[in-house]
């Protein structure tokens, strides 16, 4: 549990964590390998573990009919995969695929919730620390929706 | 920033006579884009700085202001143009042996050797990269004057990503930091996906004492300004080239007037903290 919750404020996603809020989400953490090409999740699938990449590269991918998978964004070390386990209905809405061997940190889904709902505290920090990665890549899709480069 | 001038002895002589080159290679780059090495039928080619351009004539079409992508020992210029109108569709076009007007080179270029000392961050989109070829090529030949080098360049997928021979040893090199990565791609592309932008925190330097040379479209610099200036890095510290529609190339006739410059003279290479209040301004 100590070697999680030291590993746990290592991560920049985690940068700053109190102690206290670090025993509790220590709690929820497991270590996790993913070997290249496997899945760590599928499009589809209950939202319950969210990922802090410690080392490696995932691809965000999604089926296109009648075309090979379409990588829509790739993630390295010191990010975070998975955001769907914040918002009802808890459901993957893309796959994730380690593109080289990844080893991150998995945070159970349900235990964080519960976690999140009892103490506030807990709940708006983690708030305040996904509002800014979803915020930045809600800007990098509009960015790639633009296709800027088709008229350079 | 200083006034455009309308004296165009600035420029040197015969500013607006073209001399003649002859089209000695022309490399595919892209589905749309070549590289044409060009040399002087008569004299010597003219020195240039990296970013500065020149202005390319195809006889009986007319003529487009193409940067200088690179220069060869034998004397050549090498220009990167991608067909999107009628003068660079036929730029893009011509032959082996074909001849070419050629007027510069003009304009401002990056301030690379003003860089000595501080770390540098590059920043090329799509087609940015070809400006920034030889700056970039300028940097590593000196490489012990400058710190940490990072080149961050985005494309729109991995088969438009431009001069990969190029980029696969500035990769291999240990004192280098390549990052790239494309808006799109199929499962297998091994590399990045994501925007030119966020390639910024990821890049090791010194925001405090860098300088970072960015082109590619003006959207995607947009981008690339606002990630530096959050990683920290000076206004003035930023240069970009910008790219407006030139005719005279000396700053007489101001098709390419960018507030109070002409990007002909003034630019292509601005430093940010000149231009900033205009960058954002739609139609200026």
């Amino acid at each position: 549990m100590a070697y999680l919750e030291r590993i746990l404020g290592e991560h920049p996603f985690f940068a700053g964590l109190d102690d206290e809020h670090g025993r509790l989400l220590a709690g929820c953490a497991r270590n996790r390998r993913f070997a290249a090409g496997e899945y760590l999740f599928r499009e589809g699938e209950a939202a319950d573990e969210f990922y802090l990449i410690r080392h490696g590269q995932v691809a965000l991918e999604t089926l296109v009919p009648g075309r090979a998978p379409l990588v829509i964004a790739t993630l390295g070390e010191g990010e975070i995969v998975g955001a769907s386990w914040l918002l009802p209905p808890y459901r993957w809405m893309f796959d994730a695929r380690a593109v080289t061997l990844t080893r991150a940190i998995g945070l159970d889904a349900a235990c964080l919730r519960g976690k999140c709902e009892v103490d506030h505290h807990l709940g708006y920090d983690m708030m305040k620390r996904f509002l800014p990665v979803v915020v930045k890549r809600l800007h990098d899709t509009r960015l790639q929706v633009l296709d800027v480069y088709g008229d350079d | 920033m200083s006034m455009a001038t309308t004296d165009p002895r600035a420029a040197g002589p015969a500013p607006f006579v073209p001399q003649a080159y002859r089209v000695e290679e022309v490399t595919r780059e892209l589905a749309d884009t070549v590289s044409l090495r060009l040399a002087p039928l008569d004299g010597a080619r003219p020195d240039f700085r990296p970013g500065q351009f020149n202005m390319l004539w195809a006889f009986g079409v007319g003529e487009a202001a193409i940067s200088i992508s690179d220069v060869e020992t034998d004397g050549s210029f090498v220009h990167t143009v991608r067909a999107v109108g009628a003068v660079s569709g036929a730029l893009a076009g011509l032959e082996v042996g074909t001849r070419v007007g050629l007027r510069g080179p003009f304009g401002t270029g990056w301030r690379v050797a003003e860089a000595r000392g501080a770390d540098v961050v590059v920043v090329a989109g799509g087609l940015g990269l070809a400006p920034l070829r030889p700056a970039i090529q300028a940097l590593l030949a000196d490489r012990a004057r400058y710190g940490r080098v990072a080149i961050l360049v985005g494309a729109r997928s991995p088969e438009t990503l431009l001069y990969p021979e190029a980029l696969a040893p500035w990769q291999r090199r240990p004192d280098v930091e390549v990052l790239v990565t494309v808006d799109h791609a199929g499962a297998d592309w091994a590399g990045r996906v994501g925007v030119v932008p966020g390639l910024v925190p990821r890049a090791a330097f010194d925001a405090d004492d860098c300088v970072a040379l960015v082109c590619g479209p003006e959207v995607m610099m947009r981008f690339t300004v606002a990630a530096l200036r959050h990683a920290g890095v000076a206004a003035e510290r930023i240069h970009v080239s910008m790219e407006r529609n030139m005719k005279c190339a000396v700053g007489w006739c101001g098709h390419c007037q960018f507030g109070p410059a002409f990007v002909c003279k003034d630019g292509p290479v601005m430093r940010y903290d000149a231009i900033a209040d205009l960058f954002s301004i739609p139609e200026v």
